[in-house]
């Protein structure tokens, strides 16, 4: 480096000749032109930016110049490496867009890879749907009872006005626990949740009462032993058939759409009057009646579905209950949630239910992954 | 109950053009379901008519039989005309020799199709040309027989060219209905025909309207010794043809009811008892001695019922005795030694009223299922028997001869008409619709009550025939199913509010939602097990869940006892799934266990009131323990191979983590305790469970043996736990505390202990000593090997230490120095260097 020139002496200093001074310019933007990777344009920029560069050399010769030929030159040299820095910006920004380019042309992952992280999980379509049977008359203020599975006599049968001599009381095909005088069983029902819930409960009584139910019945494709039912049970001032059918109709609508239902007048000794509840048919809305060019396996081209029984509660189950029925009546509903689940989902053969198969209870996930 | 519709128009005139769909539209919109509606009849189409045969020859063949070439005349317009060889007539060739020339027989032509859609049609046969078929009664449809042709009576009074589908058959359509218990007068075509009558609106005559008479002993003595015999009815026929055939309107209609024909005495008690609902009885006076008693078995005595079977009696069966002792168990089967014989001239008719419950018991001891037991337990008409006697008496000496004694016997009586009133209101008040009380007055007297309004009520008397109208609510059905169902609006009834789930519902919903999400399918299995599965549990002889309870009519008698354990099930499920090739799994269940633990006998309490308090209490403490139970088992690969990674299988930590997922989905943590002693776990792969102080069931590998005894495969892990006692313990709420900015120190130990240590102790000693400044500690390694001794292990930890400040590096240390102290003095810890 030149030493200082403090008695403003002419003196020349090559490095900061225009022509020299250009001359660093031009290779400079030769070389950030001719970087084509972040790598090599750093490299550019240690040699034509950095503190060992050809203009930052020149720059520090600035001081050996007359003081009258400094502001010159420094103006000179500034801007040679003002020009030089800017275009090295601009070509890290054009190859970091190349390059970004470029990663996200390289990094493509096949985004239909199957992905298997754990098993894939489901509840039974049994609960899922009890739930959902349930949500519907949570929504209403209703609530939920539950009671034993092995239950006494007296709630499963005497107290559902199911005398001990009394015609119906033979058909349930009950499973008995040993010994029978016990007066112990597996409930044929959930009606003896009823009346728990009317024993424990204060009225006005907005119940359902889900669960599984046993009968002493074959085991094939429409017979299980052990199955579940879903019942509802209301008593209040002035309950009637009325609010009964609008119930139901409510429950029909919420589970399947724009269905109604109909009542056709049976026998429960616990209700009276007592009807068996039919769901219209919720896939052909009873346009396969008389017309088989759409016959309707949901139905069996019949409009309607077997759905489940109900009735006013009688009044002598209530009177067992402690209720006084001149003040309130009630009424009931009960359904099979296997048969539901059986014409809902189309689901063929009972015994898939409790065979385990992990294929069954994955089968409303959507198929398989 | 089957009911042919020409016998209901014969009851009940209906107006014109009411067809059979209409009325079992009807009778299903009253509650008397009909299920199907078929035709009786044969299933024949095309020309099917009576000939006779004019000649025929018989000729043998090469093949041993012999044919016969015959030629029948079938009436002028289907013979052929007459030639030189053969008058007008057919050729037919038929196999069976049973007929001569001259008989009627039924031919059917070609074009028809015979049962089971077979085509006739004129055929080349043993030289001839066959031009129809001669037929026996299994090609007709009437029976089994095929030993030869059906030769028609000629007191059928048939000839030539007759239609033969009118003559054999008639063809009427049965309604098959359900009748519900309730609707005994359902179980009679009377009955029917009231229904049937009240909902078409025309007027209904009862054909056995006749009134009971005045009491009389003239004829067979009868005397009633118990009072589940309510009343006894005797008529006496004598001079009766026991060859008498029974009418074929009456075989019809009985084998259109699916009753058989057996003789005309027996087919009228049973032609009568399905037209009145009364069953009878016709005894052969001959074989009755002395005085029909109505009692009570003793203790000992045998009866030989009709159906050959000698039966101990008991003390409960109501039984009819004469002089000789028992001769039939009332209201349910006949005795073989009065039973009416094909010598029987003197015919003794019984139509009495028995108790239904006794009955129905009687039937159910022996196992003798009958239409008569059937109508006696669903409570028979009191009212009907003389009119259902003298209605039997007059079919048998219509059709069979001789005369009926006029000395008659009727012991007993009719109990008074049930009476009620009832609050006019109550009827549109129950049923939601506004049905004007003049609705209801002539619908119940369409159903044949007397009804009387007084003011706002109405006073009612029910006929004998409807034992099922006895409350208000009764009443009100009755009306109800009159006035139609449909007819009824709908209303939204409102609750209180302050309903929906519990916490513990909405929490029992999060764990099974918790854990199908983490990868475990849920199954449904059947309770039932058998002594052997709890044996190949390995469980000790004082363990619980061998406190089985068993039925006293199980399904399967090697599997009489309800499931104290879940777990026999889902290692049938994994059974099951295996031998499909389902074979990587993950299955949970939920479900009760019932644990027989000698508790008494349920009580029954009075149904007049509200059991008291202490009657609820007793019926509680009546049933088995039945645990809200949880329980998986995992096998094969958790994740398998793929694409990206090898595979994961499935192993303890699976099972563990159910149990931690569950407990998580409700707040709470499961600590768990290695237990060497759980089965059916591995003694060294098995934790117990605890949440706070409480243990609540064992997760880990499954002991070899069990393994072995279930038939699974190796190293299958299971996890069960009292799913109750974990949702009792979930916390209601549970705090989040303030979350510190500052900076967290790290810091790690590895400390050397024992083997048998467990790192979950460790774990909690070094929490302990730590104090409050420790954010978290995780155990990042185990490592055994070179720079350790034998029999010990070396723990990494790692731990993050944080407060409300930024901690100087020396705080951080002394509470690691705290916190390896605490494991040092409680397990020997040493750290390593």
């Amino acid at each position: 480096m030149s030493g200082p020139n403090d008695n403003f002496d002419p003196k020349r200093v090559a490095a900061l000749d225009p022509d020299v001074v250009n001359g660093f310019v031009e290779a400079a933007l030769a070389a950030v032109r001719g970087a084509s990777t972040s790598a090599e344009l750093k490299q550019v920029r240690i040699d034509h930016v950095g503190e060992r560069a050809p203009l930052a050399l020149a720059n520090r010769e600035i001081g050996a110049l007359p003081p009258a030929a400094r502001k010159e030159a420094g103006a000179r040299v500034g801007k040679a490496r003002g020009q030089v820095s800017q275009a090295v910006a601009a070509r890290q920004e054009e190859l970091a867009a190349a390059e970004l380019a470029q990663a996200l042309v390289d990094e493509r992952i096949d985004m239909t890879l199957p992905v298997e992280l754990g098993p894939q999980g489901a509840v039974h379509p049994i609960t899922a749907l009890i739930d959902e049977m349930c949500d519907v008359f949570v929504a209403l203020g209703w609530e939920v009872a539950e009671g034993p599975e092995l239950e006494a006599e007296w709630y499963n049968f005497d107290a559902l006005n199911l005398g001990p001599d009394h015609p119906a009381r033979g058909e349930q095909d009950t499973l008995w626990v040993e010994p029978p005088s016990a007066g112990k069983l597996l409930r044929t029902q959930t009606s003896p949740v009823q009346i728990r819930a009317l024993l424990e409960r204060d009225v006005p009584l907005y119940v359902v009462s889900p669960g599984k139910v046993f009968r002493a019945d074959e085991y094939d494709a429409t017979h299980l032993p052990v199955f579940h039912q879903l019942e509802g049970l209301v008593v209040d001032k002035g309950i009637s058939m009325a609010d009964l059918r609008g119930t139901l109709d409510h429950f029909a609508k919420a589970m399947f759409g724009d269905v109604t239902t109909r009542m056709r007048p049976h026998y429960f000794p616990f209700t009276e009057p007592s009807a068996e509840v039919d769901l219209q048919c919720f896939v052909c809305h009873g346009e396969s009646v008389g017309n088989p060019e759409r016959p309707c396996r949901t139905c069996r081209s019949e409009g309607w579905i077997e759905w489940g029984g109900c009735g006013i509660v009688n009044p002598r189950v209530l009177a067992a209950c402690g209720i006084d029925t001149d003040v309130y009546s009630g009424f009931a509903f009960g359904m099979g949630v296997d048969r539901t689940v059986m014409f809902r989902n189309n689901a063929p053969d009972l015994r898939d239910f409790v065979e385990g198969d992990i294929r069954f209870s994955r089968s409303l996930l959507g198929g398989a992954r | 109950m089957k009911a042919p519709m020409s016998w209901l128009r014969d009851l009940v005139a209906l107006p014109e053009g009411t067809d059979t769909a209409t009325v079992a539209a009807r009778f299903t919109a009253l509650g008397l379901t009909v299920e199907h509606v078929t035709s009786t009849g044969p299933d024949i189409t095309g020309p099917l008519v009576v000939g006779r045969v004019l000649s025929f020859s018989d000729e043998p063949q090469k093949n041993g039989k012999v044919i016969r070439y015959c030629r029948v005349d079938v009436g002028d317009e289907l013979n052929d005309p007459a030639s030189e060889e053969f008058p007008a007539s057919r050729g037919i060739v038929c196999g069976a020799h049973n007929f001569a020339v001259g008989d009627l027989v039924v031919v059917v032509l070609p074009g028809a199709v015979l049962p089971g859609g077979f085509e006739i049609s004129a055929r080349k046969t043993y030289g001839h040309i066959s031009d129809g078929m001669i037929c026996s009664d299994l090609e007709l449809g009437l029976g089994e027989d095929h030993d030869g042709i059906r030769v028609l009576d000629p007191s059928l009074g048939a000839a030539v060219g007759d239609d033969a589908l009118e003559l054999l058959w008639t063809q009427d359509e049965v309604l098959e209905m359900e009748v519900t218990p309730d609707l005994s007068h359902g179980l009679s075509m009377r009955g029917l025909a009231r229904e049937a009558a009240s909902a078409a609106g025309v007027g209904f005559d009862d054909p056995y309207a006749i009134p009971m008479p005045e009491n009389s002993e003239a004829g067979q003595p009868v005397v009633l010794e118990s009072d589940r015999a309510v009343n006894f009815v005797a008529l006496t026929i004598e001079g009766f043809d026991p060859a008498a055939p029974s009418p074929k309107f009456m075989v019809d209609r009985l084998v259109a009811s699916g009753v058989r024909s057996i003789s005309l005495p027996v087919d009228v008690t049973n032609y009568v008892m399905l037209e009145s609902g009364q069953p009878l009885h016709a005894y052969d006076a001959a074989g009755l001695q002395g005085t029909i008693r109505v009692r009570q078995a003793h203790e000992g005595e045998q009866l030989r019922t009709l159906d050959g079977v000698l039966r101990d009696l008991a003390p409960d069966d109501l039984l009819i005795t004469d002089d000789s002792g028992p001769i039939g168990l009332a209201g349910v089967m006949g005795g073989e030694a009065t039973e009416v014989k094909e010598s029987t001239t003197s015919i003794v008719l019984e139509a009495a009223h028995f108790d239904g419950p006794s009955v129905s018991r009687t039937f159910r001891r022996h196992g003798l299922f009958s239409e008569a037991s059937k109508r006696f337990e669903r409570i028979v008409d009191p009212g009907v028997p003389y009119a259902a006697a003298r209605r039997a008496a007059e079919l048998l000496v219509t059709h069979g001869g001789g005369t009926i004694r006029p000395e008659y016997t009727y012991v007993g009586k009719v109990p008074a008409k049930h009476r009620l009133n009832l609050r006019s209101g109550l009827i549109p008040a129950i049923l939601g619709a506004d049905v004007p009380v003049s609705d209801s007055i002539r619908i119940l007297q369409a159903s044949g009550l007397g009804v009387t309004a007084l003011g706002d009520s109405l006073s009612l008397e029910v006929p004998t025939w409807r034992p099922d109208l006895r409350d208000p609510y009764d009443i009100v059905e009755e009306v109800g199913r009159k006035f139609g169902y449909d007819r009824i609006g709908r209303s939204m009834p409102t609750p209180p509010p302050g309903g929906g789930l519990t916490r513990r519902q909405k929490d029992a919903r999060r764990v099974l939602a918790a854990v199908a999400a983490l990868g475990f399918t849920e199954v449904l299995s059947l309770p039932f097990v058998s002594a052997d599965d709890v044996d190949a549990l390995g469980v000790a002889p004082d363990d619980p869940r061998r406190k089985l309870v068993r039925l006293a009519n199980p399904l399967d008698d090697t599997q009489p006892f309800l499931r104290t354990s879940l777990l026999p099930g889902l290692f049938r499920a994994v059974a099951k799934n295996t031998s499909r090739s389902n074979d990587d799994l993950a299955l949970f269940e939920r479900g009760s266990g019932y644990f027989d633990s000698g508790t008494p006998d349920a009580p029954r309490p009075d149904l007049s009131q509200r059991p008291s308090d202490e009657e609820l209490a007793a019926l509680e403490a009546a049933l088995p323990t039945q645990p809200d139970t949880i329980a998986a088992v995992v096998t094969g690969n958790w994740v398998t191979a793929g694409w990206d990674g090898r595979a994961v299988p499935a192993d303890w930590r699976h099972v563990v983590a159910f149990a931690e997922t569950a407990a998580a989905a409700v707040g709470l943590r499961i600590s768990r305790v290695n237990d060497d002693a759980a089965m059916p776990w591995h003694p060294g792969r098995c934790a117990r469970l605890v949440v706070g102080e409480l243990t609540i069931g064992f997760a880990g590998e499954l002991h070899p043996e069990v393994v072995r005894a279930y038939g699974l495969p190796a190293r299958t892990c299971a996890v069960e736990f009292n799913l109750g006692d974990l949702l009792a313990a979930a916390p209601a709420g549970g705090t989040i505390a303030a979350i510190s900015g500052f900076p967290v120190a790290k810091e790690d130990v590895a400390l050397v202990v024992d083997e048998a240590v467990a790192a979950a102790d460790v774990r909690a000693a070094l929490v302990e000593g730590a104090g409050e400044l420790l954010e978290s500690v995780v155990l990042f390694d185990v490592y055994r090997g070179d720079q350790i001794p034998d029999g010990k292990k070396s723990l990494a930890f790692a731990m993050r230490f944080r407060a409300e400040r930024t901690l100087k590096d020396a705080e951080a240390a002394q509470a690691r120095n705290a916190a390896v102290a605490v494991a040092a003095e409680r397990f020997g810890a040493v750290q390593r260097a």
